[in-house]
């Protein structure tokens, strides 16, 4: 039993940095039609570039993030839309699909070559210490991560629910024409959800790598499990990606333990098969009128 | 008629020009060839029905793992052949039949994902697939008692085979079925409007796509003679996919090009070593920048470009 517990913290806490990363992917799909593929490598890339700064550099963890986000909203944010997406998004969603997956092998590659295939460790953000709950063992670790990514999400759903910009952005999802017309400036607001997925994937990256270990492989997966869980959960929904990330995050921790570990990386699919096949808007979604 | 004698020539002399080279390059033009059909598939699903699909190279592993058993098995490489196909159009239907029921990029995350789960079926799965170790000394096909060794007599029969399979996607291209996928690439609302069930041709092309791939998956099986999961994982898919994009999809001829690049440009770029994925990457990234319609597109954009 409370093997079970932890799992389940632990899952969670894996969760909802997929949920982080999802968010990033949802807000880029909704605001400009982009499928990143890179998004894996846009956790990678900033992992990297914290070592850098931690390492060579000689700053202290925060500073060193605080360093990344900077790098990471200019190259990740501006640099990617105006260099990548800019000028093939008026070619259609196929091209640009294309070319986030060569800027994948890219960005991976190049960090292979710089760093090599390496496995490096990453600082935690939180001590080592165990929490003590009712005889299960919770890592502090865990608890703060799901603090943290479930508050930014939060957070980030009421900066779009909330603000007079929050709600620009959304009104340019939803109709960019009619946003025009009313006085918004559409290519601002893309451009800030371009921001917001650089910082969110610089975040995902300081939660998520002292677990994952900084490797330039490691968005692979990262990056798959972000898009199903922005699927499952609903993705027209901020808080459908938390749940969605942490049902797959909890879910792959009970397969890994109790059913065979080397299926574990299934069970993403299985679950974006089934919410597909029974609830395709996601389970937290509202169904989309389809546009002629 | 001109074109057709062009085309003519191109198949002959394909079919001869490999005796003049080694055995390593023969194995080069036999897997363009290989990559050929399983692009032609592809461009099916891509370049014809408008669908992202990242799991070819999985239909690609389920052809070549079920030629392996079969033949391993004891059955004729004639009996294998339509065994691989059939079973990956089954596949490709039951796969294809929830992720298209939706929008319509969701296609491209089930095939994703699609491709890891065959990835670890064939990793984990010893007592089918020999798991990492693979499936070694799968025989040399076998027709009418003659036993297929040389490296050039393996490319001319998988060369014939190519090209049939080229011949039957240019028939199907061109009959109401082919229109109809047509249609539903350039508007599926309007395809719908007029009675064609995009979901059903949709599903079908994929499926045929699917097909496509498990023969190529035969013919690379007893091309290397040996298997491992390693080729057949998402890296794969995602070379095929690039292949029919950088040809130019939806074009008949796109493929061959592609399939030119994905195997020749490798082999060209050992000179920059380590390097090499990295500069094929940001390559990639330049041409959909400058040619989103591959390099079938290009007289058209230098034309365009005046």
């Amino acid at each position: 039993m409370t093997d079970f517990l932890q799992l389940i913290v632990s899952g969670t806490a894996t969760g909802a940095c997929y949920a982080l990363a999802a968010l990033g992917f949802t807000l880029l799909w909704q605001a400009s039609g982009t499928i990143n593929f890179a998004l894996g490598e846009m956790v990678m890339l900033p992992a990297f570039i914290m070592l850098f700064f931690i390492g060579p550099a000689g700053l202290p963890l925060p500073l060193a993030f605080a360093a990344t986000l900077v790098v990471s909203l200019i190259i990740l944010g501006a640099g990617f839309k105006r260099l990548v997406v800019d000028p093939m998004i008026r070619h259609g969603v196929i091209p640009l699909v294309i070319a986030t997956l060569g800027l994948s092998i890219a960005l991976k590659q190049t960090v292979r070559i710089v760093y090599s295939a390496q496995v490096y460790t990453f600082p935690s953000i939180f001590s080592e210490t165990l929490l003590s709950l009712g005889g299960a063992k919770l890592s502090v670790s865990d608890v703060g991560t799901v603090v943290i990514a479930g508050g930014l999400v939060l957070a980030l759903q009421a900066f779009l629910n909330g603000t007079l910009t929050g709600r620009a952005m959304q009104a340019v999802a939803q109709n960019r024409d009619a946003a025009v017309v009313l006085g918004i400036n559409a290519e601002r607001m893309v451009l800030y959800a371009f921001l917001v997925n650089a910082g969110l994937a610089a975040t995902t990256a300081l939660l998520v790598t002292p677990v994952y270990l900084a490797k330039f492989d490691m968005g692979d997966t990262l990056g798959l499990k972000a898009f199903y869980a922005a699927i499952i959960g609903g993705f027209n929904n901020s808080r459908g990606a938390l749940l969605g990330g942490i049902l797959v995050g909890v879910l792959e921790n009970l397969v890994g333990a109790y059913i065979s570990p080397g299926y574990k990386e299934g069970v993403a699919l299985l679950l974006f098969l089934g919410v597909i096949l029974f609830k395709p808007e996601g389970l937290l979604g509202k169904a989309e009128e389809r546009k002629v | 008629m001109m074109r057709f004698l062009l085309i003519a020539a191109a198949v002959i002399a394909i079919y001869f020009l490999p005796a003049g080279l080694k055995n390593y390059g023969i194995y080069i033009v036999t897997l363009w060839s290989v990559y050929v059909i399983a692009g032609m598939g592809l461009n099916l699903t891509v370049g014809y029905a408008g669908q992202i699909s990242l799991g070819q190279a999985a239909f690609w592993g389920i052809g070549a793992y079920t030629t392996a058993i079969a033949l391993k098995a004891g059955l004729p490489f004639l009996a294998a052949l339509p065994l691989a196909a059939l079973l990956c159009f089954g596949v490709g239907l039951l796969l294809g039949f929830p992720a298209l029921r939706v929008q319509h990029h969701y296609l491209a995350f089930a095939t994703l994902g699609f491709n890891i789960l065959v990835y670890l079926v064939l990793r984990n799965e010893d007592w089918l697939t020999g798991g990492s170790f693979g499936i070694n000394n799968i025989a040399e096909p076998t027709l009418l008692g003659w036993r297929i060794s040389r490296p050039l007599d393996f490319f001319q029969f998988t060369w014939i085979a190519t090209v049939a399979m080229g011949v039957l996607m240019a028939l199907l291209l061109r009959s109401p079925w082919g229109r109809a996928f047509a249609a539903l690439r350039d508007n599926p609302i309007r395809a719908e409007s007029v009675g064609i069930d995009t979901t059903f041709y949709t599903l079908l092309a994929f499926a045929i796509g699917a097909a496509y791939a498990g023969v190529a998956g035969a013919f690379f099986a007893c091309l290397v003679g040996f298997i491992e999961p390693a080729p057949f994982g998402v890296n794969t898919s995602l070379s095929m996919l690039l292949m029919v994009i950088a040809g130019g999809s939806g074009r008949f001829f796109g493929p061959a090009i592609g399939a030119m690049i994905v195997v020749l440009i490798p082999e060209w770029l050992r000179f920059a070593a380590e390097w090499y994925l990295a500069i094929f990457g940001v390559m990639i990234v330049v041409m959909m920048v400058w040619l989103p319609g591959g390099i079938l597109s290009l007289p058209e954009r230098l034309r365009g470009a005046k």
